[in-house]
């Protein structure tokens, strides 16, 4: 997917001033947010933390063995008839998919939900070889008409209003006119279903990969997940490298979290573990099963101090507790995925010099931390990546000199007194409208006129008082 | 989060770090800590050195300039007993983010970490350094407020209800809520002139929530916090106004001194 994380300031102006797009991601933001606190800490706060806790555990240790536990789910997953293949980056996982379509005749590929195929740009790679290619997941089909990247990693169009998506259903597909979600949604789910009988080739993710039983686990909800892995003759599952767990009862952990931080559900509506294609005697089920292992970068992540963020789930709780995110939607981050989350690994991903403004999309509140379900430091991350924008010199020669010249200033009590009183005639002087690159903070807000003296006049004033009394 | 055990401030002479934008632009909340740590009969110095404690440069990425201020602060403070700042998110620069700015400064790093030990929030100072929940102070007359948790001292210090546990036990004070009370305003310090359209829309809905909320005045425990909100409200033209906890258990006690 083309990069456009170094547009962020402008793109979020326009979704600042765009009034759907507000009232839809505010709405989706708060709804899930109370959701997760009531399905995570229901059963007592204790027991809420004590299962995040486990749940960070469970990444952390499966993290510290990726290499091995990656050999591991290959062997199990060959000798359960799966095929396994490697993708070192976007070009050769496309490269993988279209050999897997021409092996099998394909001219219809139906996919179900999908992070990772956005990374690679798996869409676009089979069109362009005339391999016709359906979302079918709601979110993802609607923006799949709309020619529009996701927004959310699990909300894929939180940026919409029902109205909207009434209007692109009535265009692209000539729906009768409906105000009614249900009736929205059966039309699509009736076009799909002829999509899903007529597919080649089903496409999903994987949420995780566990290890010791080389199983494929897909967290879903709409039910497409299950058709696209069993319906069309062949399935080809593409997981990220970092996707991989330890053990069955790590995934019985995680999985708890996992619905419970993203959409506030105890468990998700379908729960789905893949251990192979259709065996003798099975009546359904794909006859092929591949699963494509893709690094994309990750690699190069899991060897920095970065690696943490490889632990991430996925789940979206920062994207929703965030309110950076709140106001801006998630286009405005320019790639795949936005957020907190997305502000720390689009950087690690694309190169730092192609979204240097992403680290600094935080006010460093906290929340993304607090809600991470597996207690991923993203404060801590997005402060380190600014440390790395400044020292590859990506930052600009006012921000540079600013700071040098703050630092010059401050660190000397005198030079900063002076500067105090320099500011207080300043901010007279101005009246208030603040000027150069600080005049964006008045343009909405007044800056208070200084006390005419300052805490440390007054402190000398009272301590000379004191001994004046005295003698 | 959990802190390492750090050594009673009971009985101690506090020195008072006032922070950059209370010196120059609140004094005011500057001298109602002094007041309040004196009616307790507390002792309390200002060390004349200090300035600043380097949070705008570490957060812009400036990690060489954060030292170069971080130095002055320890130099300034290196024979303090006990540091006690009105602002949660100074104290959590020093606290947390000293001892790794100085992890590799074999000369600095033992100083950094004394610091990072005796430095406390105000209202945690009383309430967890002194065991005091109640300063018997008193309102002139009924007034309601609404506690805006400031980020930093909320989730980087843990600060939890000492505020709130001050403030409710003041005679004539009512606590409301506000809606969003634990959301960030915005400001997070040079992102709100970085980002400054985004952190005015956060502001925005900062601002709905005050006026949606029963409080005349909210309390909130940063000055930048403050200037943020009321920069907001004062462009709306509302007639509601944020102050920091420090000045309003002041006005209590001025009641409390005129009174005896």
């Amino acid at each position: 997917m083309k990069v456009n994380s170094g547009q962020f300031i402008p793109v979020a102006q326009i979704a600042i001033h765009d009034r759907d797009l507000q009232a839809a991601v505010a709405r989706g933001t708060s709804n899930a947010y109370q959701k997760r606190i009531r399905a995570m800490y229901g059963a007592g706060y204790e027991h809420g933390e004590a299962l995040r806790q486990q749940a960070a555990e469970a990444k952390r240790r499966a993290l510290r063995r990726l290499p091995e536990l990656l050999e591991q789910a290959e062997a199990v997953m060959q000798a359960n008839g799966m095929a396994v293949l490697w993708a070192e980056d976007g070009e050769e996982a496309c490269r993988i998919a279209l050999d897997i379509a021409r092996r099998h005749d394909v001219h219809l590929v139906v996919k179900s939900k999908s992070m990772v195929t956005e990374e690679i740009g798996l869409n676009q790679a089979l069109q362009a070889n005339d391999i016709q290619v359906v979302e079918t997941d709601l979110g993802e089909f609607i923006i799949q008409l709309n020619n529009e990247p996701p927004s959310h990693i699990v909300a894929p169009v939180i940026h919409k209003t029902k109205e909207s998506i009434r209007e692109i259903f009535v265009q692209k597909l000539g729906m009768q006119p409906t105000d009614d979600a249900g009736e929205m949604t059966y039309f699509a789910r009736q076009h799909l279903r002829r999509q899903f009988l007529e597919a080649d080739m089903g496409v999903s993710g994987g949420n995780f990969i566990i290890a010791e039983t080389g199983t494929i686990c897909l967290v879903t909800n709409e039910g497409n997940g299950r058709m696209v892995t069993t319906q069309p003759r062949v399935h080809v599952a593409f997981v990220g490298i970092e996707k991989i767990v330890e053990t069955l009862e790590d995934f019985a952990t995680l999985v708890q979290v996992l619905p419970r931080s993203s959409t506030g559900q105890a468990m998700s509506v379908y729960t789905q573990m893949i251990n192979g294609p259709r065996r003798d005697g099975e009546v359904d089920g794909p006859e092929h099963v591949y699963v494509v292992l893709v690094d994309n970068g990750r690699s190069e992540v899991y060897a920095t101090d970065y690696c943490e963020a490889l632990a991430c789930i996925r789940c979206g709780a920062c994207l929703n507790a965030c309110p950076v995110y709140r106001v801006t939607g998630g286009h405005a981050y320019g790639w795949v995925y936005s957020g907190p989350i997305g502000a720390v690994v689009t950087p690690l991903f694309v190169g730092l010099e192609n979204a240097t403004p992403l680290p600094y999309a935080s006010s460093l509140c906290g929340v993304c931390k607090q809600v991470c379900p597996v207690d991923i430091d993203l404060p801590r991350m997005l402060l380190d990546l600014r440390s790395d924008v400044v020292e590859q010199h990506d930052d600009t020669f006012v921000w540079r000199a600013g700071l040098r010249v703050w630092a010059m200033v401050t660190r000397s009590p005198r030079l900063f007194e002076w500067g105090g009183v320099a500011a207080r005639l300043g901010v007279r002087l101005t009246r208030g409208r603040l000027p150069g690159p600080l005049g964006g903070w008045t343009k909405s807000r007044d800056f208070p006129p200084f006390a005419p003296r300052s805490f440390r006049q007054l402190w000398r004033e009272r301590q000379k008082a004191k001994q004046d009394e005295q003698s | 989060m959990t802190l390492p055990e750090r050594p009673s401030p009971l009985g101690k002479r506090v020195s008072l770090f006032v922070t950059c934008m209370v010196d120059m632009m609140y004094p005011d909340t500057g001298m109602s800590v002094v007041q309040i740590l004196e009616h307790l009969g507390v002792e309390v110095d200002f060390p004349e050195g200090q300035t600043c404690c380097g949070q705008p440069g570490y957060n812009a990425g400036y990690r060489d300039e954060a030292r170069q201020v971080a130095r002055q602060f320890l130099k300034a403070f290196k024979d303090a007993e006990v540091i006690v700042a009105p602002s949660g998110s100074c104290v959590a620069m020093v606290r947390h983010e000293y001892p790794a700015l100085f992890a590799d400064d074999p000369q600095w790093l033992p100083l950094a970490e004394h610091v990072a030990a005796i430095t406390w929030e105000f209202t945690e100072f009383l309430v967890d350094g002194l065991g005091i929940t109640d300063l018997g102070a008193r309102l002139p007359e009924p007034q309601s407020f609404a506690f805006h948790d400031a980020c930093h001292g909320l989730r980087l210090l843990g600060l939890g209800d000492a505020a709130r546990t001050l403030l409710g036990n003041v005679e004539n004070a009512v606590i409301e809520d506000l809606p969003e009370h634990d959301v960030c305003c915005g400001f997070g310090g040079l992102f709100s002139i970085k980002m400054a359209d985004v952190s005015a829309a956060m502001l925005q809905r900062k601002v709905a929530n005050i006026e949606a909320s029963p409080a005349e005045t909210i309390v909130t425990g940063d000055v930048s916090c403050m200037t943020q909100m009321n920069g907001g409200l004062s462009r709306r033209k509302s007639p509601k106004r944020v102050q920091h906890i420090a000045d309003v258990l002041a006005d209590g006690l001025q009641e409390h001194n005129d009174e005896s």
